[in-house]
């Protein structure tokens, strides 16, 4: 494929993961490099992923587990996308509904207290509606292929709940969580915010965890790139990554966040107001630079490789360590990070993840916390040994 | 579940955000010959409506944000898969036809006018059915072979502990599941997964 005009199209939902994007337009850093970037706001995955494919888009921000999926070609449509970027770690929470946070209350009156114990209660209330013969409780997330999916099944997981079989997991768009929380059609959702904050504002939801308790700092979004643009492009490709990496180190300076928050309100952008966006911003504990937020650091690529295997959504045999490799790249950061003076991380990156309670340093950078509710450590050189010690899993027994 | 209505009387569900759009969609497919089950909104339930009207293909608008919870439908409820026809009245989108012509995704470019419904409508069924028909056949081998490797194991269970012969063995396996009136994977299943037990 060959792209004729020199516009950049680059597609987003009005999520404040995409803060990045939405600021390097609104402080004027893309026209600044010279670069001409329209940004479109989309309204479904599905839509981003089709205009990717075709090519109306050369690139978007996607979820993690997206560029996975769409590279195999495992919904079908297929095509060649690349990243090197993270836009943000963490940013999305677990709501239930009020009456599901009773039902968890009146078992324990601790229930809320951590992740822990209120999925180890979640687990109790399933095998007592079970035995009075009620229905399964329906939690939503936002796509098949994300980091909400994968992240709350880990969390059901660690609490003895399989995803698959002791509760109804669906999909709904993010903009209709709080709408099908109100109506009783779900008990609860994973999504990114505000939405969490928006369901807790109406007094419909409460705001259970933050998937960073979870995952401590589970890369979020990316800016995925049609790999054929990427190649055929790559001074502008870039230099559109410098221009991010200086709104996502702006956006990291608390001084900057109030401005932030009211360019990401104004209608043409995110179209929500300021406060929620401040609240979402708490809530989510969204890290958009430190601690090497933006580097795509390949062990955090696998586990969630990893997940997808372990939920059946991926067979052992589709996915290398060089294949993801090649999805995402690490060389074009570092090379930025050499020409922008910047600490460089080194090229023989981590294999383990979930060691780290605190930030740690690794060579020239910092790294984040990186721990998993239940302590387990992964390391992606042995995934399927990782795999094994799961009972509950869609893995085929052996 | 396959598809057994004929082209002409397909069963259809509309999904859009702008519910003033569906009398004139309903009217261009009625006029086409279709029979339109129901009209959802993302505000609607969109998994009841597609159980309780049991439609033959699912028409969406392509901004509808709901694209996401019908694909997911597909993706991970594997019951019941449905093909799904975007329409856009977007005409730079017409590109998106070629990007999607490996797919299943079909898109009608022109809107809803009758004669262009049609031939799209019959292409999206007869790929989704291809489609469906080669994971279906990759679905059952992959079954095959593990049902394959439970007899194996079990076989060598059944020659460890009993001492007896491969042929032996699988005779034993063959007569103790007639006996049992199970499969003789599943019998195979739970010999393993006793002996997991016991170790």
């Amino acid at each position: 494929m060959s792209w004729s005009e020199d516009t950049i199209n680059l597609g987003y939902l009005p999520l404040l993961d995409a803060a990045p994007l939405l600021l390097a337009q609104e402080l004027g850093y893309f026209s600044e490099a010279g670069l001409k970037v329209r940004l479109t706001r989309e309204a479904s995955w599905a839509n981003i992923r089709d205009k990717l494919c075709a090519g109306t888009l050369q690139g978007a921000q996607l979820l993690v587990p997206m560029l996975i999926s769409v590279n195999l070609g495992l919904n079908r449509v297929k095509a060649a996308l690349t990243s090197s970027f993270v836009l943000n770690q963490n940013g999305n929470s677990v709501t239930v509904s009020i009456a599901l946070r009773e039902q968890l209350r009146h078992i324990n009156p601790e229930a809320l207290a951590s992740a822990h114990t209120s999925v180890l209660t979640l687990k109790q209330l399933i095998l007592q509606r079970r035995e009075r013969g009620e229905a399964a409780f329906t939690l939503a997330v936002v796509y098949p292929y994300s980091c909400h999916n994968y992240l709350l099944r880990y969390w059901l997981a660690a609490g003895g709940i399989h995803p698959d079989q002791d509760v109804n997991l669906v999909v709904i768009p993010p903009s209709q969580m709080v709408a099908q929380l109100t109506s009783g059609r779900i008990d609860g959702f994973c999504a990114g915010e505000p939405w969490s904050q928006l369901a807790a504002s109406m007094g419909c939801g409460h705001t259970l965890l933050s998937t960073f308790d979870i995952w401590h700092n589970a890369p979020e979004k990316v800016l995925a790139m049609n790999m054929d643009w990427a190649t055929q492009n790559t001074e502008t490709y870039s230099n559109l990554l410098k221009v991010l990496l200086k709104a996502c180190r702006w956006l990291d300076d608390s001084d900057n966040r109030e401005d932030a928050l009211l360019l990401l309100a104004q209608p043409h952008c995110l179209g929500t107001e300021a406060h929620f966006l401040h609240w979402g911003l708490l809530a989510g504990k969204h890290n958009f630079h430190q601690h090497s937020a933006n580097y795509p650091w390949p062990a955090h690529m696998a586990w969630l490789a990893a997940q997808m295997q372990r939920w059946g959504h991926l067979g052992a045999a589709q996915l290398s360590a060089d294949y993801l490799q090649t999805i995402f790249p690490t060389a074009i950061f570092r090379t930025i990070c050499v020409q922008e003076a910047l600490p460089v991380p080194p090229g023989d990156a981590p294999t383990q993840v979930g060691y780290h309670a605190a930030p740690w340093q690794y060579g020239a950078v910092s790294l984040g916390a990186d721990r998993f509710i239940d302590g387990i450590r992964f390391d992606s050189l042995q995934i399927s040994q990782y795999l094994q010690q799961f009972t509950i899993s869609n893995l085929p027994k052996m | 579940m396959p598809m057994t209505s004929p082209i002409e009387s397909l069963r259809i569900l509309l999904l859009d955000e702008q519910a003033e759009r569906f009398p004139v969609m309903e009217a261009a497919l009625t006029a086409a010959g279709y029979q339109v089950v129901g009209k959802v909104t993302t505000a609607d339930n969109i998994h009841a409506a597609v159980e309780r009207t049991q439609p033959d293909v699912i028409i969406a608008d392509l901004d509808s944000p709901g694209r996401d919870t019908l694909e997911s439908m597909q993706a991970l409820n594997r019951k019941q898969p449905r093909p799904i026809v975007m329409f856009t009245n977007d005409g730079d989108l017409a590109t998106i036809q070629l990007a999607v012509e490996s797919g299943v995704t079909a898109y009608v470019v022109d809107g809803m006018a009758p004669d262009r419904i049609r031939p799209i409508l019959e292409v999206a069924m007869m790929r989704f059915h291809e489609y469906q028909k080669l994971r279906d056949e990759l679905e059952l081998t992959r079954l095959q072979l593990n049902e394959r490797k439970h007899i194996d194991k079990a076989k060598g269970l059944l020659m460890k502990r009993k001492g007896l012969d491969e042929a032996k063995a699988y005779a034993l396996l063959r007569r103790m599941a007639m006996d049992r009136h199970m499969k003789l994977s599943e019998l195979a299943r739970s010999i393993v997964a006793a002996a997991e037990l016991l170790e």
